[in-house]
């Protein structure tokens, strides 16, 4: 073999004493099982409790930071919010609350704020759709044709809202692809009529679902209109802006405890979307600034997913962090639990370690033998807690229906922790053992 | 390649092998100075059977620590196999003691958790043998000290004297200058002390330096020297006649 030459002979002496140190540690550790497995389960469980919690989190955030993309990162959305109930004079029957979003906002996001790409007004109603004999409580949700542009809904089959449906204000809708089973069976609602109220809609075209984001329906569900409130977990029927003006009006009737109530509500949203990323938080100021100067009420909300997402992210560092802290706290007490127990092995094996000084044994010997015996410990807890940090998050995503990832990183980070955690205490004991005096370590009973 | 153990170099009798010039072992407890050993003047040439006795606190211990290089003179020179020792670091040490000294103890200090071969092996692991050569000679010496039959057996399957015939075939496993022998028979029964007693003889007709620290009449008997230390000064050298 040429390579040998290579390969000096101090090399070879260094692989064959790793060797048989290594395999004088496994035996020794296997003359106390009990001892060792108990040690090693603290890694175990540190080192797995690593793995899945960043799994965990990792996953959890990669859900919220999805579902907001989906929101749009180029969009702000302002909604509709209910003002405090003011309190007008007693015994009053019969109210007119009027607030909200109006067209007129539109129009002023359209020319005063120059980034602007496009908006989309969006009107919201809870109704009846009615298939045949079938009823069942729908979102209608009048918009416009560009709705696509700012939102994931795409179409599946038929078309989306057109312009000439807008102009005309066509009794036509585009449904969601949930509502197909629900509504239509087996029949295939394209070309079919759809009672909704009292007016009949054609069925042009089936949208995607839209997304029901945990994130988004957390801030609709501040939203105080009972109509919205209910609507969130409806499938949605897309009917053009201009018909559902026309056919439904502003008004809404709510009769609560014997006194009615009317309220005016001409938007429940109106969705900006901006042409460039970074002009996003200075749109948002310019379109405060307008809201603010009409409307007096704090009736609207803005939302800005960009702004969810970087707080998410944010969240997600917090989380690591404290995660982190964690698992690396019950790391360190595994650390301990072994180190306590290298010291008590040490102490153990004082005549060991004085006959195997007395027999040409030097110092860094001692201490490689012992540093070895806890690596061993640490490196194969390392690896069992790698198997059961796979595993943990494997049973959560099935039984807690709750998304996991673990990324190769936290592989490479766990196990570089269960390394150097050997490292380190078991650096001490060794330290100790080797530093022993041979003739008190020989006369050690 | 690996670095093998250097033969014992052939010395011709009457060479020192072991020089000791005015040695001093001072301990100190607190501030009271203990002088365990005085100004040892000691040579001890290659092939001698040489026995120390001693009163116990008379230093025999201490200089056979000393001896063995696992301690340090407080004065004084130790020279062995030509090399002076007293000024060694502690790697150096355990070097010399891994190459050239063979310890026997008392209480036979094998390792429980290793064979017998296992146990003979020990010293050579640490000069670098391969497993491969080491194994070899373990077993060789295993039989040449009659436990050829119980090569797998562990130290606490064995009866005392049978453990410290394991002892002896480690000590000789890096074939060192001297074999330091510490009480060899003091625990162990009359027959199995005889049978030591014969191993050593053996040994040193076979041209073994012998150092035993003892206070067994009978390895003084078979030894050709006897050394006397009274309050850590030898007070006086005995020469038994050569069989």
């Amino acid at each position: 073999m040429n390579w040998g030459s290579k390969v000096s002979g101090k090399h070879i002496m260094f692989l064959f004493r790793f060797k048989r140190t290594l395999k004088l540690g496994v035996k020794s550790l296997w003359m106390h099982k009990l001892r060792s497995t108990l040690t090693a389960l603290g890694i175990i469980f540190g080192v797995s409790s690593v793995i899945a919690m960043l799994a965990i989190g990792e996953g959890a955030s990669r859900d919220a930071q999805e579902k907001i993309a989906q929101l749009g990162s180029h969009n702000i959305i302002i909604k509709t919010v209910k003002p405090p109930e003011e309190q007008t004079a007693g015994g009053q029957q019969q109210t007119l609350q009027e607030y909200g979003l109006t067209y007129a906002d539109a129009e002023r996001f359209r020319n005063a704020i120059p980034d602007v790409q496009i908006i989309v007004p969006n009107r919201r109603v809870s109704q009846q759709a009615q298939y045949r004999t079938h009823r069942i409580a729908v979102e209608v949700i009048g918009t416009v044709p560009w709705y696509t542009e700012i939102s994931q809904v795409r179409v599946k089959f038929g078309r989306f809202l057109s312009s000439t449906d807008m102009h005309y204000k066509q009794g036509v809708c585009v449904v969601e692809e949930r509502l197909v089973k629900e509504l239509f069976g087996f029949d295939n609602p394209l070309g079919q009529d759809v009672k909704i109220a009292s007016d009949y809609y054609r069925v042009v075209g089936i949208t995607t679902e839209q997304t029901r984001t945990k994130v988004a329906s957390s801030f609709e569900d501040k939203d105080a209109t009972g109509a919205k409130k209910s609507g969130a977990n409806l499938g949605g029927i897309y009917i053009p802006l201009t018909t559902v003006r026309d056919r439904f009006g502003e008004m809404s009737l709510q009769i609560s405890a014997g006194s009615r109530n009317i309220e005016k509500v001409e938007l429940q949203e109106i969705i900006v979307k901006v042409r460039n990323i970074d002009e996003v938080l200075g749109t948002r100021q310019s379109v405060q600034t307008l809201m603010n100067r009409f409307h007096k009420k704090n009736d609207y909300e803005i939302t800005v997913p960009l702004e969810l997402m970087r707080r998410a992210k944010e969240f997600q560092r917090i989380f690591t962090i404290v995660l982190g802290s964690i698992a690396a706290i019950s790391l360190l007490v595994g650390g301990i639990g072994i180190m306590n127990i290298m010291l008590a092995t040490v102490s153990e094996r004082t005549r060991e370690i004085g006959i195997r000084r007395a027999l040409g044994a030097k110092k860094r010997d001692i201490i490689f033998q012992f540093l070895s015996e806890t690596l061993i410990l640490t490196l194969s807890g390392g690896a069992l807690g790698i198997i059961l940090g796979i595993l943990i998050p494997f049973f959560v995503t099935h039984f807690g229906r709750t998304r996991t990832v673990i990324t190769p990183s936290s592989l490479f980070l766990a196990f570089g922790i269960s390394a150097a955690v050997g490292i380190t205490f078991g650096l001490y004991p060794a330290y100790r053992a080797a530093n022993m005096d041979p003739i008190e370590s020989l006369r050690h009973e | 390649m690996i670095q093998k153990v250097d033969k014992a170099v052939k010395f011709e009798t009457d060479t020192p092998i072991l020089v000791m010039e005015k040695l001093c072992k001072n301990y100190y407890l607190g501030s009271v100075e203990l002088r365990v050993l005085q100004e040892i003047d000691l040579t001890i040439t290659s092939g001698e059977y040489v026995a120390i006795m001693g009163p116990s606190g008379s230093g025999k211990s201490t200089l056979l620590n000393l001896i063995g290089c696992l301690d340090r003179p407080t004065g004084g020179d130790y020279i062995l196999g030509g090399q002076s020792v007293s000024m060694l670091d502690d790697d150096e040490l355990s070097m010399i003691r891994g190459r050239r000294i063979g310890f026997v103890f008392q209480s036979f200090n094998l390792i429980n958790q290793l064979n017998i071969v296992e146990n003979i092996q020990v010293p050579m692991y640490y000069q670098g043998f391969t497993e491969h050569e080491s194994a070899e000679r373990a077993r060789e010496l295993a039989t040449m000290v009659g436990l050829g039959d119980r090569m797998k057996h562990r130290p606490s399957e064995l009866s005392g004297g049978q453990q410290q015939r394991v002892a002896i075939a480690r000590a000789l496993a890096n074939d060192p200058l001297i074999i330091l022998a510490d009480e060899p028979t003091g625990n162990l029964d009359s027959a199995s002390g005889t049978e030591i007693l014969a191993i050593l003889n053996n040994l040193h007709e076979q041209g073994k330096t012998l150092i035993a620290v003892t206070h067994d009449e009978g390895i003084a008997e078979g030894a050709e020297r006897i050394i006397r230390l009274l309050d850590g000064r030898i007070k006086k050298q005995e020469y038994n006649k050569r069989k």
